[in-house]
């Protein structure tokens, strides 16, 4: 697959955090993205990171999947590494940028990507599970064929032209072991770079991370079918889709939607 | 005449063997340095062959009796055939020792006809080997009519008798050309492997057993660019040490290990006969294994496997596929069975030690584990404060640094799985009842690092167990107490290599200090039928296989062996991350295990070991109760409030 269409690929790597132990680690998703980049076996790839140089070594175990090196945009610890990313990218001019879906540490919004996007004037594919180069006779530069997860287990099937940023759903194969030999061996190329610190990051509240309380269902039951059918299929038509409701309404929508839950009386 | 033309072809055929075997070591020089003691290991030789070797070959006597006659036999009329070329010519007295010494050979190689021709064992090699009988009998039949006829003065028509010295001249050269390629390559390479063996301390002349794994020496951070191979395991055969390389190749393709191996019995694809005599093939630049003539690595034909000194030896379309090697549960029951002497289990995790140091290429749910380990100290990617999670209620003491205690129990990575928290609550209850005085580790404990090291993680082994060498280096207690014996192997015998010296000690051994001294007293006899499983972990590790079974017997049970039992038990498919790596077979090990333990027709199998208690349970179908030791002793040693 050293197609021209993926012949330029970035990865923007970011640095985990075990959800148990807090211990620093490869963030899953981004892993899943270079693994991957990886598979694509582009002509070019670059991996990516911004953060403070002092965290770098946590980034070795992206490095034992193989990679020779990694390019680290340094930053002061506190910045915000969206405008640095962009302008590393500009120069880079990939064809396609990978990365997970959302950070595990940080601000862990999930934005970056979109903002990239924005900034580089890209097109952006959220949750993709697969992706190749277009299959048709004609492929041209750029054209990529992905196939994007959806709530409930659906997958949508895409054809995008152009520069294209994707984030990888955890559903995507998994990323390979990292091995301790590579690790140790590859190469941490910083760059300095320039960037505004975050102060949206810096007045957040921290604190640390609980699951989300689960919903309560009722009215489970029927068949294996029937429930299966639950599972899996997307309701479409139920429900109803407000868009910028007033207070009001929002608020009387979820007591309809408790009372038909049985939750509320 | 009759003389000078037999010390003749004597002679030359053995000066060609000599010229060969010279030659063939080359192939096995080719491994990495190692530092052997060749003064010591040469004087250690005929000691070792005769006590350790012989341990192993007495356990089948009618092969060892054989052996004895024929290598014997031969080895003598070597000595009496060359001592009649130097002193020229021979006296009577001379030929009728010779006639002996091949009457006794020919009666050895009768013994070894019927073994190969009439019992035929199916673990035996044919190829080149079905040569042997042959060979042996044209050897020293037709020399010992020659000797006969010489001690009576010489009757026999010369032209005769130069006739069967050309039959038993060649026959010489095809057990001699052997050095080469066959059947007598195993003498001088077993002698050289019994002096160079990478592991002196197994033998009588050592400790007796040798079973911790070699550390890796990592290079610093900043030379590990330039680091030589082989320094991560082992790619290629040139990557082994080259008395690693001498001693596969002083296999004799016995089969004995294949018949020891619970692997091969499951039908997993792994044969340790095929195994090694993979890794000699590929010794050759140019290798393949068709010549092997075998039984095969179960559901793998023979023939597909292709490679080289300088090749990598892992690989889908290389000599050994990744299946077989992680088939492996590192039992050691091929290493207990083979009369050479040779270690299996060294070789298989310095092959996995690359795959997953070099390549990251580990199967499935065990790169999973791995990386949860590495994150969080415990496979299963827990909070280490939920080891704990079963004894909330029996407030256990903690053991903080700088405190001391009198024995510190280690608990394991069992102590988060429910089955295994049933036996702990009972050991420590019986800890209580004798009024000991224990404490555990709480939080500070981490996984002991036995099942990243068997998947040859040795960089996260190494980073568990320098942490736990120095958590438990900072408090005082006389002695630890584990009831998992794949901690106990590695604290004991693998942790000292990294500063970690303590006295462990398994729970059947404390548990029957405490009967013995009296601080629990039997009250209620089991009285029911029961077989112990030993755990290969501490049976053939570290050779415990008195004390659990005294255990048993002062609680009561009715004990019954399974054939296989202490030194040569076989494993439950519970080690060597096997389960993880969970490579398909035939059957499963534990099925196989449980079928030993239905053989003996006891109602209970005793286990003492918190992977084999998973492994036996996880057996389905109408079977054998499964009991942890100390879930009997508790019962049996129940007070009466
Ligand atoms: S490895 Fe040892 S036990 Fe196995 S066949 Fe060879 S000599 Fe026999
Ligand atoms: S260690 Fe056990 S499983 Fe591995 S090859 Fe030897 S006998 Fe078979």
């Amino acid at each position: 697959m050293t197609d021209a269409a993926m012949g330029n690929v970035a990865v923007l790597l970011s640095i985990g955090r075990h959800p148990v132990s807090g211990r620093s680690r490869r963030a899953a998703t981004d892993a899943q993205a270079l693994e991957m980049a990886l598979a694509l076996r582009p002509r070019r790839l670059t991996a990516i990171h911004a953060g403070p140089a002092a965290d770098a070594e946590a980034l070795r175990a992206y490095l034992g999947m193989g990679l020779e090196r990694l390019t680290l945009l340094v930053l002061p610890e506190g910045a915000d590494p969206v405008e640095a990313l962009i302008t590393h990218l500009r120069h880079l001019a990939p064809s396609l940028v990978l990365t997970g879906r959302q950070a595990e540490d940080g601000e862990s919004s999930g934005m970056l990507p979109y903002l990239i996007a924005r900034g580089l004037d890209a097109a952006i594919v959220p949750d993709v599970v697969r992706i190749g180069p277009a299959d048709t006779p004609d492929a041209t530069y750029g054209k990529a064929d992905l196939v994007q997860a959806l709530p409930r287990g659906q997958r949508r099937a895409l054809t995008v032209t152009g520069r294209l940023i994707a984030t990888v759903h955890p559903s995507a194969p998994p990323a390979r072991a990292s091995a301790f030999g590579p690790a140790r061996r590859g190469v941490i190329e910083p760059v300095a770079a320039q960037a505004a610190a975050d102060l949206f990051l810096s007045d957040c509240e921290h604190r640390p991370w609980r699951p989300k309380p689960k919903l309560m269902r009722v009215k489970r039951g029927g068949s294996a079918l029937d429930r299966l059918k639950a599972a899996t299929e997307s309701k479409s038509g139920k429900g109803q889709l407000l868009i910028n409701p007033t207070a009001e309404a929002g608020a009387l929508a979820i007591y309809d939607n408790l009372v038909e839950q049985g939750i509320l009386p | 005449m009759i003389a000078t033309a037999l010390t003749t072809v004597v002679l030359a055929v053995l000066a060609i063997g000599a010229a060969l075997a010279a030659w063939q070591s080359r192939r096995w020089l080719a491994g990495r340095p190692a530092t052997v003691g060749v003064v010591t290991g040469l004087r250690a030789l005929p000691g070792r062959y005769l006590v350790d070797v012989h341990h192993v070959v007495g356990r089948t006597p009618f092969n060892a009796r054989f052996h004895a006659l024929v290598a014997g036999g031969f080895l003598a009329a070597l000595v009496l055939l060359v001592a009649m070329g130097v002193a020229i010519g021979g006296s009577r007295i001379l030929w009728l020792l010779l006639a002996l010494v091949l009457a006794i050979m020919l009666a050895g190689a009768l013994m070894v006809r019927h073994r190969r021709r009439v019992l035929r064992p199916r673990e035996l090699s044919q190829g080149r080997f079905a040569r042997l009988p042959l060979s042996l009998l044209g050897f020293s039949g037709c020399l010992l009519l020659v000797a006969l006829d010489q001690s009576l003065g010489g009757v026999m028509p010369e032209a005769l008798a130069l006739v069967l010295i050309a039959v038993a001249g060649a026959a010489m050269a095809d057990l001699v050309w052997g050095v080469w390629k066959g059947p007598l390559k195993h003498a001088v390479h077993g002698a050289l492997h019994l002096a160079f063996h990478p592991r002196p301390a197994r033998f009588h002349d050592g400790k007796g057993r040798d079973t911790g794994l070699k550390p890796l020496t990592f290079a610093p951070a900043e030379d590990a660019r330039t680091a030589e191979p082989g320094s991560l395991g082992v790619e290629r055969p040139v990557d082994f040490a080259w008395n690693r390389l001498l001693g596969f190749d002083a296999c004799v393709q016995c089969g004995r290990c294949e018949t020891a191996c619970p692997a091969y019995a499951a039908g997993l694809p792994l044969n340790p006969k095929k195994l090694v005599q993979d890794l000699v093939a590929a010794m050759d630049s140019q290798a393949s294994d068709a010549a092997y003539a075998g039984n095969p690595h179960p559901g793998r034909g023979v023939g597909k496997a292709h490679g080289g000194a300088a090749l990598p030896l892992i690989g889908h379309d290389a000599m050994i596929h990744p299946d077989t090697l992680w088939s492996c549960t590192t039992c050691r029951a091929c290493v207990q069975e083979c009369p050479m002497m040779i270690e299996h289990v060294d070789a298989v995790v310095d092959l996995r030690r690359f795959q997953t140091l070099e390549l990251g290429a580990i199967p499935g749910k065990a790169a999973v584990m791995l990386e949860e380990l590495r994150a969080t100290d415990n496979p299963g990617g827990r909070a280490l404060a939920r080891r704990w999670d079963w004894a909330a209620d029996l407030s256990l003491p903690r053991l903080p640094a700088g405190g001391s205690c009198d024995t510190l129990l280690w608990v394991g990575d069992g102590a988060f799985d429910l089955r295994v928290q049933r036996s702990l609550r009972a050991l420590v209850l019986l800890l209580r009842r004798a009024g000991m005085d224990f404490a555990v580790l709480g939080e500070e404990e981490l996984d002991c690092g036995d099942v990243a090291r068997r998947l040859g993680d040795e960089a996260t082994f190494q980073s568990l167990a320098t942490r736990n060498i120095a958590t438990l280096n900072a408090r005082r207690f006389t002695r630890i107490v584990t009831a998992d014996p794949h901690a106990l192997h590695t604290l004991r015998n693998e942790y000292p290599a990294f500063g970690g010296s303590w006295t462990v000690v398994h729970h059947t051994a404390l548990l029957l200090e405490l009967i013995t001294t009296g601080a629990l007293t039997v009250t209620k006899p089991v009285g029911r039928s029961v077989t112990f499983h030993d755990p290969c972990y501490l049976g053939r590790y570290n050779g415990e296989i008195e004390a659990p079974r005294a255990l048993l017997d002062a609680i009561g049970v009715e004990r019954r062996e399974m054939l296989r039992s202490g030194l040569r038990s076989s494993c439950c498919g519970g080690g060597g991350g096997a389960p993880l790596t969970d490579v398909s077979g035939e059957r499963r090990i534990p099925d196989v295990r449980m079928e030993h333990v239905r053989e003996t027709g006891a109602a209970m199998v005793a286990v003492a070991c918190p992977n084999c208690a998973l492994m036996l349970e996880g057996v389905v179908g109408p079977r054998p109760e499964v009991a942890e030791i100390a879930e009997l002793v508790l019962a049996a040693t129940e007070t009466a409030r």
